[in-house]
């Protein structure tokens, strides 16, 4: 991994940082220091942790019945309308925290197994996507020839297949109980963002001299993209990762908006959000919860995302003319030698090379939010 | 050139040829075609169903079927002999689709421009002041938009920006706390945005506090919500603040030419507000159009006509100040049609479904005023989650380039930061969003699926999802068509114009 350093280092012109930053630390070490510095992702990674533990543990998952007294299904006598009876100031949770629906269901039970349900199908669909999009990336990012035409080509055919379509397709086939299965082909269609961007970030990396050396050395090639090419994409990997998975969640949201995801008698936040839109003026609060805790979930993963990013890819840190002056000469021209040698490597066909993007997107054209609008 | 994209196209025709295929088949297992009528009771149901098994030839396999299905599609190459199959209800494909695109484009046009407009600015101002309040501010709310469900937001929107705005026009009266709290959150916002020493905020605040809770009061109090309107006197104001911005941001202020061809253009424009009056009382949208040409071609001339070292900058400067200035003589004069449309709508001017009022009638004002009504919460409820990536697209390039050496060689030449900026950096930072746009653009046709759904827009979504609950395949195959093609166009189109705008970037012919 020493190679890997000094390339992302040399990039990046914070040259007091990285002279202190170089000494003795491993890539890892660096992204681990860099994460834990980032105040917005740490907060976000607790607040996660917390949602994902209160969601397990309140109403319990399989046969465990959890430490909350309703489960989802129940249906104790309706209370005071069903109002929430959660207060802050005194801190109390009352008998229905979140209120009650209708027809007297614990809205907090509710919630709380709606969050599992799109945690999960976020969860397998990032995962499944991320492995799809690696693999045809990957594939055909080194080997190049026919390998990246037939993948590419694969790739554009599944991009202009529409989402929904698929959700319905799913939807159908699949009974109640099928969330998993959801996910699974969600994610065998949502891989094609991480396909483009580890192709691209492939190309440029083949490119370099360490893989030469590698290559002259006699390694093969599934040690080279295993030992070589992939440590250094990894860091594009998971901050893509986790962007997906902030617009998986969305996705499945908007399908069981739809009717078309997740279906009752299981339930997920979208669905309930669905089901209860028509109540607004009477029942907010079965509105509001729902879209509460999605916004959280996907704001967290977001913010975790921009976290990582800034670990990973330390380079869009403030460029400030004082710090320009201290870096060394030598350093200025390694780094425009390599923003060269990129700008030579970016063809037609992958143009957003070497710009991983910042935004919480997939910068590849295929915006993740289309599917949402 | 030629031969790479001839040869793009060939192969985006195949991959439309596997997609459409691939979609047929997906659409064939989306659910029970005969589902309505297995569950009714109707005597007559054997019959029904059979009906419907010839229409839509249910004993083909569905592999099969898709050839009839690609055989009437390929026919649309010529003009006219488009056919596409017909709906469940017998309306021809073609037709529908006719219908529904404008409606789309009406409906996701104005929100994408805006959002890639606003996103842009936005993001732009936020790398130049990174690591600032605003920049972390900003980048809260994009991700807080990010995060959104469209679906949770048009119900909000429908809500509070509907309903509740509509019982506030009912009774346009502000009290003074209103009129504070608003003051001290605009002080608030602009104490942020302005930045500075904290002194410099703390006078920002202050003076923005008192004037917005001021103005706020005083439209309150003169029934301004009731009957809006801008008059001469406004209009004269606003543009001259107008003629300043743009020429500060395009020409720099000391560049007199420009400031004074650009007041020139809002003291002309109005006097063309004041003695067109009588012609724009009942104009048409043609009329409409056609000064608007008029003012561009004006403004340019006078910038020509001024000269000076720079003749180009002020003639652009001048041009857009008096699309500007005609934009708000525009808004003068469908505010003054607002207190009718007020009245024809029964008291409830914010519309939370729908295109248009049924049968309204009205000029070319009262249709204007209810289209923008019916487009208001839709357009909000896209921009508010579209922005996020543009700001952050915009940002991020914006910062790259701000890092870049000719940057510092044009700062070390000794060039105005204004320049530096907006000649050197901003327009190389536009170059990778110039393709993010063109596949949006692309993307347009596909509708705001969820969006129109929420607000009961008749566009290409809607024809999407309909078709899909009833396992409608004409339809539904339309719109992936529409959608596919245009998608596969702009993919080339940000191609061929990532290479034409960066030279480094060549095509592999």
């Amino acid at each position: 991994m020493t190679e890997q350093t000094t390339e992302r280092m040399t990039d990046s012109l914070d040259s007091g940082e990285v002279a202190a930053d170089l000494k003795g630390k491993s890539q890892g070490a660096l992204v681990r220091k860099r994460f834990f510095g980032h105040t917005g992702a740490i907060v976000s990674l607790v607040v996660l942790a917390l949602v994902v533990i209160l969601a397990l543990t309140s109403v319990g998952i399989g046969g465990w019945h959890g430490w909350w007294k309703f489960r989802w299904t129940d249906t104790p006598p309706l209370q005071n309308g069903g109002r929430p009876t959660l207060s802050l100031f005194p801190f109390s949770l009352g008998e229905h925290p979140f209120g009650q629906d209708s027809v007297g269901r614990d809205y907090f039970a509710m919630t709380m197994r709606g969050t599992q349900i799109s945690l999960l199908v976020t969860f397998v669909v990032g995962l499944i996507a991320a492995f799809v999009g690696v693999v045809f990336g990957a594939l055909s990012g080194y080997f190049r020839g026919w390998v990246e035409a037939v993948l590419m080509r694969l790739t554009d055919m599944v991009i202009i297949v529409p989402v929904l379509l698929v959700g319905a397709v799913i939807g159908y086939n699949t009974k109640s109980g099928g969330v998993v299965v959801l996910g699974l082909l969600l994610g065998l269609t949502y891989w094609t963002g991480m396909a483009r961007l580890v192709r691209g970030d492939f190309l440029s990396l083949r490119e370099r001299e360490f893989v030469d050396a590698a290559r002259l050395a006699g390694a093969s090639d599934r040690r080279i993209i295993f030992k070589h090419i992939l440590p250094n994409a990894v860091g594009v990997i998971t901050v893509n990762t986790t962007l997906l998975m902030s617009s998986a969640i969305l996705l499945e949201t908007s399908l069981s908006y739809l009717n078309m995801g997740v279906k009752a008698p299981d339930t997920s936040l979208g669905l309930l959000i669905s089901q209860n839109q028509a109540a607004f003026s009477t029942r907010p609060w079965l509105f509001w919860w729902p879209g509460l805790f999605i916004v959280l979930i996907c704001l967290c993963i977001n913010f975790i995302g921009d976290g990582l990013r800034d670990a990973f890819d330390p380079r869009q840190r403030k460029v400030s003319l004082r710090r320009m002056k201290e870096t060394s000469s030598d350093e200025i021209e390694s780094r425009l030698s390599s923003s060269l040698l990129a700008a030579s490597t970016v063809t037609l066909d992958g143009p957003r090379t070497g710009w991983d993007g910042d935004a919480p997107g997939v910068p590849s054209g295929e915006n993740p939010r289309d599917e949402q609008r | 050139m030629a031969s790479y994209v001839l040869r793009r196209l060939g192969v985006s025709l195949l991959i439309l040829l596997g997609a459409s295929f691939l979609v047929y088949q997906l659409i064939a297992v989306s659910g029970d075609p005969l589902k309505e009528y297995r569950e009714s009771n109707r005597p007559n149901k054997e019959a029904l169903m059979q009906a419907r098994i010839d229409l839509l030839d249910l004993d083909t396999p569905a592999p099969l079927r898709y050839f009839s299905w690609l055989s009437g599609a390929v026919k649309c190459v010529v003009p006219g002999q488009c056919d596409l199959g017909k709906t469940l209800q017998g309306q021809p494909v073609t037709d529908a689709l006719g219908a529904a695109i404008p409606s789309t484009i009406q409906l996701v046009f104005a929100a994408t421009i805006l959002a890639i407009v606003i996103g842009i600015t936005i993001g732009i101002v936020v790398a130049l002041r990174q690591y600032s309040l605003l920049d972390y501010s900003v980048t809260f709310m994009t991700f807080l938009f990010f995060s959104l469900p469209v679906f949770w937001v048009a119900v909000l929107l429908k809500e509070f920006g509907a309903i509740g705005f509509n019982d506030f026009l009912a009774d346009p009266s502000v009290s003074v706390s209103v009129a504070l709290g608003v003051g001290v959150l605009s002080g608030l916002v602009w104490a942020v945005l302005i930045g500075g020493s904290w002194k410099r905020r703390g006078i920002v605040f202050g003076g923005v506090t008192v004037v917005s809770a001021g103005i706020l009061w005083y439209l309150g109090w003169s029934q301004w919500f009731s009957y809006p309107g801008l008059g001469p006197g406004l209009v004269l104001g606003l543009g001259v603040g107008v003629a300043f911005a743009l020429t500060a941001l395009l020409a720099g202020l000391r560049n007199r030419k420009a400031l004074y061809s650009a007041l020139i253009m809002v003291v002309l424009g109005v006097v063309a507000m004041v003695a067109l009056k009588p012609v724009l009382e009942e104009p048409s949208v043609w009329l409409v159009a056609l000064l608007g040409v008029l003012a561009v071609g004006a403004g340019l001339l006078v910038g020509y006509l001024m000269g000076g070292y720079d003749r180009g900058q002020s003639m652009k400067v001048a041009a857009l100040t008096s699309f500007a200035v005609s934009g708000l003589v525009l808004l003068d004069g469908f505010m003054q049609a607002w207190p009718e449309y007020f009245k024809l709508t029964r008291g409830r001017p914010v519309a939370t479904i729908g295109s248009e009022t049924p049968n309204l009638g009205g000029d070319f004002w009262i249709t204007g005023v209810d289209k923008y009504t019916h487009l208001v919460l839709p357009t909000i409820s896209l921009i508010l989650i579209s922005l996020a990536s543009y700001t952050r697209y915009s940002r991020a390039s914006m910062l790259e380039v701000m890092g870049q050496d000719y940057v510092r060689t044009a700062r070390a030449k000794g060039l105005p930061e204004r320049t530096v900026v907006v000649r050197h950096a901003f327009r190389n930072a536009l170059i990778p969003l110039a393709t993010i746009v063109a596949f949006d653009i692309g993307g347009l046709l596909g509708g705001a699926v969820i969006t129109e759904n929420v607000f009961s827009f008749k566009g290409m979504g809607q024809l999407f999802i309909q078709g899909l609950d009833h396992q409608d395949p004409n339809p539904v195959m339309g719109v992936f068509l529409v959608v596919g093609i245009t998608a596969v166009t702009f993919n080339l189109v940000a191609d061929l114009l990532y290479s034409a705008l960066d030279p480094r970037v060549r095509v592999k012919a």
